[in-house]
């Protein structure tokens, strides 16, 4: 018992670390799903791109396996320039593959989003190759400050930085939607979209607003993923995409809150489950609750019962 | 009303209106002229909504003009036919569930950029509705029927609507309720909003508005003013449910 009191600081800030990642990427579906009542299949693929756009970022900032510029401003640059990468390749999609099939039936709209995946991962494929990028980290942070102890706790800075960074970005979209016109626009259309087309709202504006936050989002939980555990390939948006589905799903598929608290508690299960068990497991805890979610409590933590849009 | 000169607020020509290849609305024809209240009448599914919502570009017609101080305005995105003085109290109100009270409003006000003004005309509407301010941080899904509508006709005032249209106020309101709603609509119609109205509850609809047209599965069959038509034998046949006809004045009748 003694030594799982002893490793449960670490699973948290680890589960932490993990969670905040996932609740990005929840975000991202949870956001399309409130407007458009769709799951954007795509969406891991969107943030694979930006964990690919952080890797060029840093490539490109590397001589000599030494980063050209002071590591704040590179890991920025990463992380910004990944959600604009993102957010322009969520944008194009949604102009070109979803918003001619908005009066269709859903089941097209799935199917488009399916193929913009399949599409996505292959041009990736096709001009970035199947191998493994690795993030040179290395002279990206130095020697001393990569780790710091606090008692049997390790703390690495990368960690503590991603934590930063999306917990930052979770206030940033709080501050959005609750303060801002366009913020409340897109509540106002998530949650009537003809009563919002009588405010005057624009609701193809809104859904654009959408997408390009949702994926700039997904963008910068690639980037950071890439930082953290220093691996891109054209694949990865597979798995980070059901991660953040299942997030989106246990908090409630539709609500942003529900995502953001969807996504902490799935990385702390995680993150804890392999204090119990071997790691292989790590990744069935997701799809258990999954499914638990699906069978017990279908519109999640944070979703409400509400009756079928007429 | 062959003595009013003013351009009509609002026009229908000759409008068709279809939902896909499902026609709606059959050759509509209407005026609306500023400062009037006029109601249309007709019963479940005869297209009254339709015709609002041809107002407001959210149906697309086939044929006709719909025009606003005589311009065309069919063909013409949602928000730039609000922008030019259209405001909707739609069916069932249709609050933002999950909004507060005054957010709410302030959607009402959402294509307007004169903030401070705004401010003061939510102050405004809180005078005019006290139970809205006393929820005001209430999200919209917790208020009575009563109160939902008192939000919803907040909110479409807080464009501040040259026209404003209403989709059957009267519908799940208690009958006091129901008086309070058209004393209110006039009241706003005699501080100088013009009003078209749609009605199933024709006697209400007719003791406060000026004028009528009747829709029947999608033709107006019948227009005149609201003294007239609420003492006219087919309306009360049709409509008012009452017998006792005082007059068989005609009205004119549409073929
Ligand atoms: N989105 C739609 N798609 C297809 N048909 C529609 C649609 N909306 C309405 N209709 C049809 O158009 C006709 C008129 O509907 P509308 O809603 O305008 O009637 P209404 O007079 O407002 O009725 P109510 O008093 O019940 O509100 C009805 O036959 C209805 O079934
Ligand atoms: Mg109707």
């Amino acid at each position: 018992m003694n030594i799982y009191l002893e490793q449960l600081p670490q699973q948290l800030i680890n589960g932490l670390t993990l969670g905040g990642v996932y609740a990005l990427i929840a975000i991202g579906y949870t956001m399309v799903y409130g407007i458009l009542g769709m799951l954007n299949f795509a969406h891991g693929e969107i943030y694979m791109i930006g964990g690919f756009t952080g890797w060029w970022v840093l490539h490109l900032l590397t001589r000599n396996n030494q980063v050209i510029m002071n590591s704040a401003l590179v890991i920025s640059l990463m992380i910004v320039l990944a959600m604009a990468v993102s957010g322009l390749v969520g944008i194009l999609t949604e102009r070109f593959a979803y918003r001619p099939l908005r009066n269709a039936p859903r089941i097209n709209l799935l199917l488009s989003a399916l193929g913009v995946s399949i599409f996505l991962q292959n041009l990736v494929l096709t001009y970035q190759g199947a191998k493994v990028r690795v993030f040179h980290i290395a002279s990206l942070i130095p020697q001393d400050l990569r780790v710091f102890h606090v008692g049997s706790t390790v703390f690495s800075f990368m960690r503590v930085m991603v934590i930063s960074v999306t917990f930052l970005l979770m206030a940033l979209l709080t501050v959005v939607i609750k303060k801002t016109k366009v913020g409340k626009a897109m509540r106002a259309t998530a949650q009537d979209i003809e009563a919002a087309t009588f405010m005057g709202i624009d609701v193809d504006r809104i859904v654009v607003v959408v997408f390009l936050i949702g994926s700039a989002l997904g963008g910068a939980a690639g980037t950071m993923v890439g930082l953290l555990f220093t691996q891109v390939d054209y694949y990865v948006g597979f798995q980070a995409g059901l991660k953040g589905f299942t997030a989106a799903v246990l908090g409630g598929i539709g609500s942003i809150y529900g995502a953001m608290l969807g996504g902490i508690l799935l990385g702390l299960a995680e993150s804890l489950a392999v204090t119990f068990l071997p790691s292989a497991y790590k990744d069935v805890v997701a799809f258990t609750i999954l499914i638990i979610i699906l069978i017990i409590r279908p519109q999640g933590l944070m979703g409400e019962k509400i009756p079928e849009k007429v | 009303m062959t003595e009013m000169t003013p351009t009509p607020i609002l026009e229908f020509e000759n409008v068709d209106t279809y939902y896909g290849n499902i026609q709606v609305l059959y050759d509509i024809n209407f005026k609306v002229y500023p400062g009037e209240l006029v109601c249309l009448l007709g019963g479940n599914a005869s297209g009254k909504s339709t015709t609002l919502k041809t107002i407001l570009g959210v149906c697309k017609i086939k044929k006709g003009t719909v025009k606003l101080r005589n311009e065309r305005v069919n063909g013409l995105p949602t928000k730039k036919i609000i922008a030019r003085g259209v405001a909707i109290v739609p069916e069932n109100r249709r609050i933002f569930p999950r909004m507060t009270v005054l957010e709410n409003l302030e959607m009402g006000a959402y294509l307007r950029s004169d903030k401070n003004q705004v401010k003061e005309d939510i102050e405004k509407i809180f005078e005019l509705f006290p139970r809205l301010k006393e929820r005001i941080n209430q999200a919209g899904v917790t208020l009575s029927g009563g109160e939902q509508q008192m939000l919803a006709m907040g909110r479409a005032l807080l464009s501040n609507p040259d026209i404003l249209l209403m989709d059957e106020p009267s519908m799940g309101l208690s009958p006091r309720l129901v008086d309070q709603q058209f004393e209110l609509i006039e009241k706003v119609n005699r501080q100088g909003t013009t009003i078209f109205m749609v009605e199933q509850n024709a006697n209400m609809a007719l003791s406060i508005a000026h004028r009528g047209y009747v829709l029947q599965t999608g033709s107006i069959v019948l227009t005149d003013t609201a003294q007239r038509l609420l003492n006219n034998t087919m309306m009360q046949e049709a409509y008012l449910g009452g017998t006792e006809a005082c007059e068989t004045s005609g009205g004119t009748k549409i073929p």
